[in-house]
């Protein structure tokens, strides 16, 4: 079913790391492509299937500890998600997503686990759980509105020297030290956990441009009120 | 029906009176405050009251209050029953419902998710129900493998009769340890938490009811009663037609476990079914009410699955409102939205409202479902023409429309 000219969007194990929402970045996206005449084949590829290396853009969502840990050990042992990302494809991460694609995490008895090794970051459990709405700017070399959106995790994230902070917090934890998420070449990850494209369309637009090419505007009515809604209730707190 | 120690007599009586005034001042129901303060007086008040009685405690992430209520109608074929008819469904709920019925021999409790294993511990409960468990509130509520493992550490080698449904993957790998079991095949329709192992993490191959893990032995235990299309087979292999009036396949769900769980009572089916048969609604929940004109059925719905269940509800060819909250009982992370699948509302008249009116908004654009936006309830039923109207709400959403009809429902 495959054709050259579509979009090829690749959620990764939705059995396992599809926790809250995460659903919600395959379909924005879907939806943002289509809007621009873009047609798009969506392959949700469950944990006992392989990971195809043709994808444009992989998405990997949240999980518990035990889902989270033997999602990175198939994609280990698998390697296509290793391969594309070489192949220069696009990977979209959040929260225990991202994690995962780091060097290293931290399992459910508290110790460490190894990553996918796409994002030069190692993950480890902090005091206390971060839940709550999180603003960020982000790296100014994105040129991207102000990030918005939902944390809940307990990890603590170092950046190592192979990647960039995506963003810096205004409000809510992040990876711990002041920034959130984190990201080298076309692999991004983020605490921002569920539909965090929903609330961050020009991230997602940035996502679609790295695959596609410039991409024109379209109406972003309901994006704005939601957004607008949700940064002033939380930025004047 | 039992005769407590002096103290907790007293703190029986001084929280019955607590709850009173609670009702009295128009504060609360009740539920809460006034077990709060029996505890307060006697922290072991809930073992005492529980003592000598026969108690059903029955748990899930949906169906709680309705199967609560289901098995309490059939129970009362035996004599007078304790309940948190309300939803208080912690100790201090239970701690209410039982003194204010302080002379029933039986009981049946709605117990909150996380709180089930110490209130197993503490009742010494001669039943446990459990029907499903899925993603709900994540800001706030246990992720639920991890709930799974902590209801199987409690009924391992536990001498509880368990009341389980056995196509639901991780209630019944949670139940397998209890030494007596017996498996419902009560349907499990929402999936999305359940494609893999709770004991090896491997697939689960699914066909129909029916699941098994690829790589390890687990699989389904092998049911006694089954429910099929509006009918309940029981272990004679007899077919019962439900018939009920609470209406949707989740309710007749929850009146299989509520059939199995008064049979193990000693409450045949025969007297058991025309008693759920009487249920109309439950805690304002599938009630109608009407305003100028406009005669709008109520569902709650708190969580994805419930989302799914009160669309098989709702009547496609009706205009439909949907409101949705995030205070804390709502949970305050929206992200469940996208769990949702909103595309069943292609072409029906629909309206948005409640505080998050904006993120459902979104959410609905982005499964190209078209609606009007509604700055209040009373705006979207103003907008509507007299008729009939299906309307969804979550958790507060609900309290607030139920609180607009004077809570007359």
């Amino acid at each position: 079913m495959q054709s050259e000219s579509a979009l090829r969007l690749v959620w990764i194990y939705p059995d396992l790391l599809s926790t809250y929402g995460d659903q919600g970045n395959v379909l924005v996206l879907e939806h943002r492509a289509r809007a621009r005449g873009i047609p798009v084949e969506t392959l949700h590829v469950r944990s006992a299937d392989p990971v195809p290396e043709s994808g444009d853009i992989y998405l990997l969502g949240g999980g518990e500890d035990r889902p989270q840990m033997l999602g990175a050990e198939r994609l280990r042992r698998d390697g296509g998600l290793l391969r594309a990302a070489e192949r220069g494809a696009v990977v979209f991460a959040v929260c225990a997503g991202y994690q995962l694609i780091g060097r290293e995490f931290c399992g459910d008895e508290g110790q460490p686990v190894p990553g996918v090794g796409l994002l030069d970051v190692v993950s480890v459990r902090g005091q206390k759980r971060a839940v709550g709405e999180l603003a960020a700017e982000v790296d100014p070399a994105f040129g991207l509105p102000t990030l918005t959106g939902f944390e809940n995790h307990m990890g603590v994230t170092r950046l190592g020297p192979g990647v960039r902070p995506l963003s810096r917090t205004l409000v809510g934890v992040g990876n711990g030290d002041g920034t959130e998420g984190a990201y080298a070449g076309r692999v991004v990850g983020t605490y921002l956990h569920g539909p965090a494209l929903a609330r961050n369309p020009a991230l997602a637009d940035l996502l679609l441009r790295w695959v596609v090419g410039d991409v024109p505007p379209i109406d972003d009515t309901w994006y704005e009120h939601l957004r607008k809604e949700r940064l002033d209730t939380v930025l004047s707190r | 029906m039992t005769q407590l120690p002096l103290r907790a007599q007293l703190a029986a009586a001084l929280g019955r009176t607590a709850a009173l005034l609670s009702r009295m001042t128009g504060r609360g129901d009740g539920s809460v405050i006034g077990g709060r303060v029996g505890l307060l007086l006697e922290p072991d008040l809930l073992r005492q009251l529980a003592a000598n009685r026969r108690l059903a405690l029955v748990s899930a992430t949906n169906g709680k209050t309705t199967t609560t209520r289901l098995i309490t109608s059939a129970l009362q074929e035996l004599g007078e029953v304790a309940t948190n008819a309300f939803g208080a469904n912690m100790p201090a709920g239970h701690v209410t419902a039982l003194s204010q019925a302080k002379d029933a021999p039986y009981g049946v409790l709605e117990v909150d998710e996380k709180y089930l294993p110490e209130v197993l511990d503490t009742t010494g409960a001669a039943v446990v129900c459990l029907m499903n468990l899925s993603r709900d509130q994540m800001d706030r509520a246990a992720e639920i493998w991890l709930l799974a493992k902590k209801w199987r550490q409690a009924l391992h080698g536990r001498d509880t009769h368990v009341i389980a449904n056995a196509d639901d993957p991780l209630v019944a790998w949670a139940a397998m340890g209890a030494s007596q079991v017996t498996w419902v095949s009560a349907k499990q329709r929402w999936r999305e938490d359940s494609w893999c192992c709770p004991e090896c993490g491997g697939p689960l191959d699914r066909k129909d009811d029916d699941w098994a893990c690829r790589e390890c032995a687990l699989r389904r235990p092998e049911p006694s009663w089954f429910l099929l299309e509006n009918a309940v087979i029981d272990p004679q292999g007899r077919t019962w037609p439900l018939d009920l009036q609470l209406p949707g396949r989740a309710n007749e769900s929850n009146a299989a476990i509520a059939l199995a769980t008064a049979y193990a009572f000693g409450v045949p089916v025969e007297r058991a079914l025309p008693r759920l048969r009487e249920v109309r609604s439950v805690a304002g929940r599938y009630t109608t009410v009407e305003r100028d004109g406009r005669v709008l059925r109520l569902l709650l719905a708190k969580n994805p699955a419930g989302w799914l269940e009160a669309f098989d509800v709702t009547d496609p060819a009706l205009p439909i409102i949907l409101s949705v909250n995030a205070q804390v009982p709502d949970g305050r992370d929206t992200s469940w939205l996208y769990d949702v699948d909103y595309r069943v509302l292609r072409g029906r008249p629909v309206y948005v409202t409640g505080e998050r009116r904006y993120d459902l908004a979104l959410r609905l654009h982005v499964a190209d479902v078209a609606f009007q936006l509604c700055p209040t309830f009373g705006d979207a039923v103003d907008a509507l023409p007299p008729g009939r109207i299906d309307v969804i709400a979550n958790y507060t959403a609900f309290q607030q429309i139920r609180a607009e009809f004077g809570r007359a429902v």
